[in-house]
């Protein structure tokens, strides 16, 4: 980590997240993912929405961008397209992510922006003190689901899967090597990627629902996930109503910015930097 | 036990926020922790595994190789506040 370390925005740290907040172990994760692959600093780009989760862009010394509640992945896709030598890594919450950033992750997936999305999913709303979010499991307790979720449970994976998305994968807080493992994968892919990674929230999500200390949530975490590798050979009843971690799609197919720049090729300025320079196309001249 | 291998603790009290993961996950229980900060209490048991450093929310605590001549008291009482733990390896 003291090479990691060097990733970090120090004079921010320590951060502000409760004690036992997953969302640190994520955000390390990341980082350790980013440092394997050797990626260059100055070549990456993280965009972040708000929440808790979302704080994660201002402890990380590369270019960030903390934008509006659920809009990261719009200014992720306008960032792209500007700049598609950049790799441009989301950092979302459940909330932020499913709920009114819902739309923007479907047509991000739609359209497989190589952009890496990693969705920090605590399955509350931390930053507001604990509403559900469409992440929260059915029949848990919230600050708006005083009398548990009436809400039938969701599975952002096949969503990521059924709206085009050509890596996803799911991970938690408990299971880090693994994690780190994912998020290699995913930041590798030339397409949209999305990582799940299950995040514990003592402080509302275990508070409300009497889970106990954040020892405790990593256990609750690891009693409701099974290996998605594992689960095949797995009796039914041992599967039966837990969440699958691992990779759990991936496929090859045409990416945005490439069709983008295709479909353009013929009207666009040929542009040496980004202070401009040749222009070399017939239309359009001004 | 000749290729034992031997390991310390840098820890950065002040990113410790006590939670007690890393505590709770030591395969080898080396870790505890002292007025709400932790700090490695058998040392020499360390098998390197990096579970806490991997689960610490907080980038809070290391796990570096060392010779095993070379332990350097267990308590954080003998270790120098004022020195950030990582001038150790600079
Ligand atoms: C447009 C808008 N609506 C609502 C809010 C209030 N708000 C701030 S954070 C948040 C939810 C964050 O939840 P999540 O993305 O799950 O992140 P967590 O805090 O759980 O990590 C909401 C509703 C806002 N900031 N902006
Ligand atoms: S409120 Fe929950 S999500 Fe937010 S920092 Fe605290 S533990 Fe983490
Ligand atoms: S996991 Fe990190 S923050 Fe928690 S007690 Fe251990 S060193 Fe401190």
């Amino acid at each position: 980590m003291s090479e990691t370390l060097s990733y970090f925005r120090q004079d921010r740290l320590p951060h502000i997240w409760c004690p036992g907040c997953g969302h640190g172990t994520i955000t390390g994760a990341l980082v350790r993912a980013i440092d394997r692959l050797g990626l260059d600093k100055n070549k990456i780009m993280l965009v972040s929405g708000i929440g808790c989760s979302s704080r994660a862009v201002g402890y990380l010394d590369f270019d960030t961008l903390h934008t509006a509640h659920g809009r990261a992945l719009a200014f992720a896709t306008g960032l792209k397209v500007a700049r598609p030598d950049l790799k441009v890594i989301v950092m979302t919450g459940d909330g932020d992510c499913t709920a009114i950033g819902g739309n923007h992750f479907i047509h991000a997936a739609r359209r497989n922006i190589d952009i890496t999305t990693i969705v920090m999913n605590n399955n509350i709303y931390g930053m507001t003190s604990g509403q559900y979010s469409p992440m929260t499991p059915k029949g848990m307790l919230a600050t708006t689901a005083p009398y548990g979720n009436s809400e039938r449970d969701f599975d952002l994976a096949e969503l990521a899967k059924a709206a085009g998305a050509t890596y996803v994968a799911r991970g938690t807080s408990f299971h880090v090597p693994m994690l780190i493992e994912l998020l290699e994968q995913a930041l590798q892919n030339k397409g949209f990627s999305v990582v799940e990674a299950l995040s514990q929230c003592p402080t509302y999500m275990g508070r409300k629902n009497k889970i106990g200390s954040a020892v405790d949530m990593l256990e609750w975490i690891k009693g409701r996930t099974v290996n998605a590798k594992a689960a095949a050979a797995l009796p039914p009843e041992k599967v039966q109503g837990k969440l699958l971690i691992g990779e759990l799609h991936k496929s090859s197919q045409p990416e945005y910015c490439d069709e983008y720049l295709k479909a353009t090729a013929k009207v666009r300025r040929a542009w040496k930097n980004i202070d401009g320079g040749l222009r070399g196309c017939e239309q359009n001249s001004d | 036990m000749s290729d034992k291998k031997f390991y310390r603790h840098l820890i950065r009290e002040r990113y410790c926020k006590g939670c007690n993961i890393c505590v709770a996950y030591c395969p080898k229980k080396v870790l505890e922790l002292k007025d709400g900060k932790v700090f490695a209490a058998r040392p020499d048991d360390c098998i390197g595994c990096l579970m806490c450093e991997l689960r610490c929310p907080d980038f809070a605590i290391e796990v570096k190789p060392r010779d095993a001549a070379a332990s350097d008291g267990a308590d954080e009482r003998v270790v120098d506040l004022q020195v950030p733990p990582e001038a150790h390896d600079a």
